[in-house]
């Protein structure tokens, strides 16, 4: 694919004389893409380090864009897609910017009449499309990471363990549940049970639109997982949808207590930590 | 091969696990336990593994193993101390524990243990004579 020894890269050549030419317009033609939201001077000097990295491998057709000899190039066009990720464009307006180039090369060469040339020209459009590409690649990539963080955040803000009284824990349980959550939730609260010393524990699934199988095999594991450490635990705030669909699925709740809302599951601690609340007698009226 | 110390404390035994549990260990700690019942007719046994990391499958069935030998000379288990870790795996192995009583800690535990020698005396016994009384 390399051009024979002795003879030199005639594309490279032309594309060296007329680096400054080729920016110049490439500039001008991202920037209506990007409809003025990047500097001038900005993409300039981004494109000049572009078109200095490539020019090396600009001889190669890209097929291949796992060899190290792309490897800079590829590092230089990941950082540029970051930056541009961050800032908010779409994946084909950084990606539209790269295929901007094969235009300008295009019209370059479009006086040459080399037949040599113009198979150069294939191979180099060819690397560009590879590069592209690439740029979309990095950008999908940046945002799955992006992703997968926030979700994990999520997975921690939600599950907090509320201390209800002395020895009594309660987990809240919002939105959906699934097997990592409920993991979560267990190890939290179990971890929650030891520091604290606490004998009660509440799981309130108040806020929990859809229970099914396996969520209820998830919270049955965590109440026996709690009884193993010698702590109670009460599940709360099943809603009537709920509970139609728990009989309805036949799953049995067993020994395991079960309080209609989050007050009586805390009445139920109490009274089991020997806590009685009684209203205090009517002040006299002076 | 390391054997487990079983400890009288007035009428409970106390076994409290410090090193990794072998097979042979738990079939040594399950004969001793048996001799030392029958011997002391205590009425309790706290088994204390709060130092305990890693449970599988065999040393989960001790424990029911254990409360059964127990309950054959009228006395009552409870199991201390278990972390978290421990409790997701015996569940996860499936493991339940049915028969055995369980508390946070050794205080609690012991606590379980005069409430069930109470109710197994009759209320009306004289308290003194407790030997738990007096060390709580």
């Amino acid at each position: 694919m390399v051009a024979e020894a002795g003879h030199a890269h005639r594309l490279t050549e032309l594309l060296r004389e007329n680096v400054d030419r080729l920016i110049e317009e490439w500039v001008t033609s991202a920037a209506v893409v990007l409809r003025g939201r990047s500097v001038r001077a900005e993409l300039e000097s981004e494109f000049r380090e572009f078109l200095a990295t490539l020019l090396p491998v600009a001889d190669g057709d890209g097929r291949n864009l796992s060899g190290a000899e792309y490897a800079e190039i590829k590092a230089l066009l990941e950082e540029f897609s970051r930056s541009r990720a961050r800032q908010g464009f779409t994946p084909s307006e950084t990606a539209s910017s790269v295929f901007a180039l094969k235009r300008i090369v295009f019209e370059l060469t479009e006086q040459e009449e080399d037949p040599e040339l113009f198979r150069e020209l294939m191979r180099f459009s060819t690397l560009l499309d590879a590069l592209g590409l690439w740029t979309f690649e990095t950008y999908a990539r940046a945002r799955e990471e992006i992703i997968q963080e926030q979700s994990e955040q999520l997975l921690e803000l939600t599950t907090p363990v509320v201390k209800l009284w002395e020895g009594v824990l309660a987990v809240p349980l919002v939105g959906t549940l699934d097997s990592a959550r409920t993991q979560v939730v267990m190890e939290k609260l179990l971890e929650a049970l030891v520091e604290t010393g606490s004998e009660h524990a509440i799981i309130d699934i108040t806020g929990v639109l859809a229970v099914d199988t396996q969520v209820a095999q998830h919270l049955l594991k965590t109440v026996v997982a709690a009884r193993l450490m010698g702590a109670e635990c009460t599940i709360s705030g099943i809603r009537p949808q709920i509970a139609q669909t728990i009989v309805a699925l036949g799953i049995e709740f067993g020994d395991i207590t079960t309080k209609s809302s989050l007050a009586d599951a805390l009445r139920h601690a109490l009274r089991r930590e020997g806590i009685d609340v009684v209203r205090r007698a009517e002040r006299r009226t002076v | 091969m390391e054997r487990v110390p079983i400890l009288k404390i007035g009428g409970v035994l106390l076994v409290s696990i410090q090193i990794d549990l072998q097979d042979q260990s738990v079939l040594a700690l399950q004969e001793d336990l048996a001799e030392k019942i029958s011997t002391t007719g205590a009425h309790g046994v706290v088994i204390d593994i709060s130092a305990v990391e890693i449970v599988d499958s065999f040393i989960g069935r001790m424990f029911a193993t254990i409360a059964s030998i127990s309950q054959l000379f009228d006395a009552d288990t409870v199991v201390v101390g278990m972390r978290p870790a421990v409790a997701i795996t015996l569940v996860e192995l499936g493991l339940t524990l049915g028969g055995v009583r369980t508390a946070l800690d050794l205080e609690r535990g012991m606590k379980i243990l005069r409430v069930l020698g109470e109710q197994r005396r009759g209320p009306s016994s004289d308290e003194d004579a407790d030997p738990l009384r007096a060390l709580l």
